[in-house]
């Protein structure tokens, strides 16, 4: 194994949308290096189907501050306000300037964005939908991702494709390096930089059926989290309510957006009982558990009466094909079923980490309750937790908040290089990563990581997934500790250099299985219910003792548990109906 | 749905051990519904972890699985067992040096996808509102965005085997992508680009590409569009 040695004055780590947006934004102000286990244009920014909301009101009147109301009641009031209003006032200029980047958004007649409905955004406070969704097809997600790579070309951003990030040095109380796996060799690198920022998505691929691709697994929180940065908010994960039944596909939320319903096995329009103004288009949390509840009380489909029907039927065919020609090509593809005559299988699938690395609206990352900035360290995106959407984020929010925070922490990062020198890296800053991957290729132990994963997954879905209580937290609690050891006696087929993956997937669930462990106790702590988070034992909210954000630390005896307040802004909270 | 035994070859090379590519052959038993990713995943997982291939997404729309599945370019996670039946060859794409297994070195690839100049070129200043385009000009280069750079049509060009410095399928698509966007203003560059002996004369019409492009995107019709605006000096 061969140690190269590389000095930048800040490195991406990812290369999704907030990766990209940050790059660009870092380009010709320093020298910046782009890291991605992956090819950028395999991001899983480019799996996003639906929209990206932003209040241009192009087609009928609208507001940033609806769009912030809508963030803040859609996360359950976990939100922190200032961020959502961020977010949402800054949402406007970052659709103009993708479309000046050459996103080729749908357009109105008159040659303008054109805009859709989404769950849970509404107008004027709650009284209806609203169509604030920008969309292209039902591939934005791929446009995105597509166009800032391209905008990236453009300006010459000096990419490390299929490095993948391990390990992270921090010296004088800030950073001054990372690790890096390189697949294509499997030499170690060594990058001396002032500042690092992590946006490496999710950790969805931790549940069974999950519309994550197989490499969204948490390898950015599980960097920081093992080097003592706390993860925010982990017991908040969202499951999107229509997955292809079993697979966990994504069917987007444009479908309602588009006129789509959900029935029951009595054919029952089933969400008019649940949110009687919105109906189908409620937020992702309640009509998730709507559909479960249907599940639960007897009215689900199929031999196992475990899913319900997502009818686009009475759609014209053509505005299917014009508006949904991605997601009707997947239900013909995994399904072999004709969504234009037919009913689709769905179920709710592990879709997005609202919690992750804590961070500040300028996505420096935050490291404990007082909010004290680590120098030089940087998280946006999936990975990262602003928070902006609290204990639920909304449809679109996603592609939103990685454009914005992805600008926001590429400018805070170029300003601050500008102001500071590298800090010296620890001596022998590689050895550990080095051992860690020696050790895992000298494992004896017989323990199957396939295997290992598969268990997880079943568990997390079935325990710690949409509906929870204190005995089902505990008794998946008691696996992840057991899966941990079986993990630590794992051993691989694979002993060579060359994109040896066996290796790599086996890094991978260590990541998770630690991810998992945060989520749970968080989750067991957690005696309310919020958002995602829905505990049987407590199916309420309860603001007097829970309008907090959690903390979870790794310490050397366990999962230590910290908490800092919601900060609030003008909505105060109030039930959540729709 | 039903199990079904499927009897998987694989074209095996691993740099480290081996002086030439080699076969192997696995029997798996998968859901005769699963994709051929998945087959490749239980070898993978319960057989041999030595395998290596790229995947991500697994639903056809990040681009990193593109491989000969019994003989055509396609992707092994929009593929189902079903379809290609209970026998299935799967080699790394042609075209581009294999590294190991099913992985390739797609560095050429993508640089032959920069040499199109892959993205809008527009010099005059916008302000704070979108620029304008018509529903139909949106609609004129709709089906090149859909690209998602798998290499499945580059690949599965026959040109392309027997010339690497043509610039393949792909490549023309994002070009085509641009050229016909009427935001942008650097399609007569682009067309300087796709006349020189490595551009789209190249292209004999094949439409090997056309029938390996996971996205259904119509690539001979794109090539034979920028052909007619090299010719007649249009847009």
């Amino acid at each position: 194994m061969k140690i190269h040695r590389h000095s930048y004055d800040a490195v991406v780590v990812g290369a999704g949308g907030a990766g990209l947006r940050a790059a660009i934004e870092t380009a010709g102000k320093c020298r910046v290096a782009v890291l991605t286990k992956l090819y950028p244009t395999r991001s899983h920014t480019g799996a996003a189907q639906g929209g990206m909301c932003a209040a241009l009101a192009n087609v009928e009147e609208d507001s940033w501050e609806w769009h912030a109301f809508d963030t803040v009641k859609g996360g359950d009031y976990l939100v922190d306000q200032p961020a959502a209003e961020i977010m949402c006032r800054e949402a406007i200029d970052a659709v103009i300037e993708l479309e000046h980047f050459g996103m080729p958004f749908n357009r109105t007649p008159e040659g303008r964005i054109d805009q859709r409905r989404f769950g849970g955004h509404t107008r004027n406070h709650g009284e209806g939908p609203v169509r604030r969704a920008c969309y292209a097809a039902d591939r934005t997600g791929h446009m995105i991702l597509q166009t800032l790579y391209q905008q990236c070309l453009a300006r010459d951003v000096n990419f490390f494709n299929e490095f993948q990030v391990l390990d992270i040095a921090f010296s004088e109380g800030r950073v001054s390096g990372l690790v890096a796996y390189e697949l294509a060799t499997g030499d170690l690198h060594v990058f001396h930089t002032k500042a690092a920022l992590f946006a490496t998505g999710g950790y969805g691929r931790m549940f069974k059926v999950s519309s994550n691709a197989v490499t969204l697994t948490g390898d950015g929180p599980g960097v920081l989290y093992r080097r003592g940065i706390p993860m925010q908010d982990m017991e908040f994960f969202q499951f999107h309510p229509t997955g292809i039944y079993k697979l966990g596909i994504l069917l987007s939320e444009a479908a309602r957006g588009e006129g789509g319903i959900l029935r029951n096995s009595e054919g029952e329009r089933f969400m008019e009982r649940y949110a009687p103004t919105v109906k189908d288009l409620a937020p992702r949390d309640m009509v998730s558990r709507a559909i479960l509840t249907e599940v639960r009380e007897g009215r689900g489909i199929g031999e196992n009466k475990d899913f319900v029907h997502l009818d686009l039927t009475h759609l014209p065919p053509e505005q299917i094909d014009a508006k949904l020609p991605d997601i009707t090509d997947f239900v013909r593809t995994y399904m072999g079923l004709e969504p234009k005559t037919e009913l689709i299988p769905i179920q709710p699938t592990a879709h997005y980490a609202m919690g992750g690395i804590p961070t500040n609206i300028n996505a420096e990352v935050v490291v404990d309750s007082d909010n004290t900035v680590l120098p030089g360290l940087y998280a946006a995106g999936e990975c990262a937790c602003v928070s902006v959407h609290g204990a639920n984020r909304l449809g679109t929010n996603s592609l939103l908040d990685i454009v914005v925070f992805g600008r926001r922490g590429g400018a805070a990062m170029a300003t601050y290089v500008d102001q500071v020198s590298h800090a010296d890296l620890p001596p022998r800053v590689e050895d550990e990563t080095r051992e860690r991957i020696e050790r895992l290729k000298a494992g004896t132990g017989g323990e199957n990581v396939a295997d290992i994963r598969a268990r997880l997954q079943e568990e997390m879905m079935d325990k710690a997934s949409v509906f929870r209580t204190d005995e089902s937290l505990r008794a998946v609690l008691e696996t992840v500790r057991s899966l941990r050891d079986r993990w630590h006696n794992a051993s691989i087929q694979d002993k060579g250099e060359i994109f040896n993956y066996d290796l790599t997937e086996a890094i991978e669930l260590g990541f998770l299985i630690e991810l998992a462990e945060s989520l749970v106790i968080s989750a067991l702590a957690r005696t309310e219910s919020r958002g995602a988070h829905f505990r049987d034992d407590h199916p309420t909210r309860d603001d007097a003792n829970w309008m907090r954000h959690s903390l979870a630390f790794r310490t050397d005896d366990g999962v230590r548990l910290d908490y800092k307040p919601v900060v609030g802004g003008k909505y105060e909270p109030m039930e959540r109906k729709y | 749905m039903a199990l079904v035994d499927v009897e998987l070859k694989i074209k095996r090379y691993n740099p480290e051990q081996d002086t030439k590519p080699h076969w192997e052959t696995y029997e798996v038993r998968v859901e005769d519904t699963d994709r051929v990713v998945d087959a490749l995943h239980e070898v993978k997982w319960h057989r041999d972890g030595t395998l290596s291939f790229r995947r991500s997404c697994v639903h056809g729309v990040c681009g990193s699985d593109a491989m000969v599945i019994n003989g055509s370019n396609a992707l092994a996670c929009v593929l189902l067992v079903k379809d290609v039946g209970t026998k299935i060859t799967v080699e790394p794409i042609r075209g581009l040096p294999v590294i190991k297994d099913l992985v390739v070195d797609m560095e050429p690839f993508f640089d032959q996808y920069k040499s199109v100049l892959p993205y809008l070129i527009n010099s005059t200043d916008p302000g704070y509102e979108e620029r304008k385009q018509s529903p139909e000009e949106r609609e004129r280069f709709d089906d090149t965005t859909k690209c998602i750079l798998c290499a499945a049509c580059t690949t599965s060009c026959p040109i392309y085997w027997g010339n690497e410095s043509y610039v393949g399928p792909a490549a023309i698509v994002n070009a085509h992508r641009f050229i016909f966007d009427s935001r942008d203003e650097a399609g007569a560059d682009r067309l300087d680009i796709l006349n020189q002996r490595s551009g789209v004369w190249r292209c004999r019409t094949a439409f090997s590409c056309t029938e390996a492009c996971p996205r259904d995107i119509k690539i001979t019709q794109a090539i034979q569009e920028v052909k007619r605006a090299i010719l007649y000096n249009r847009i």
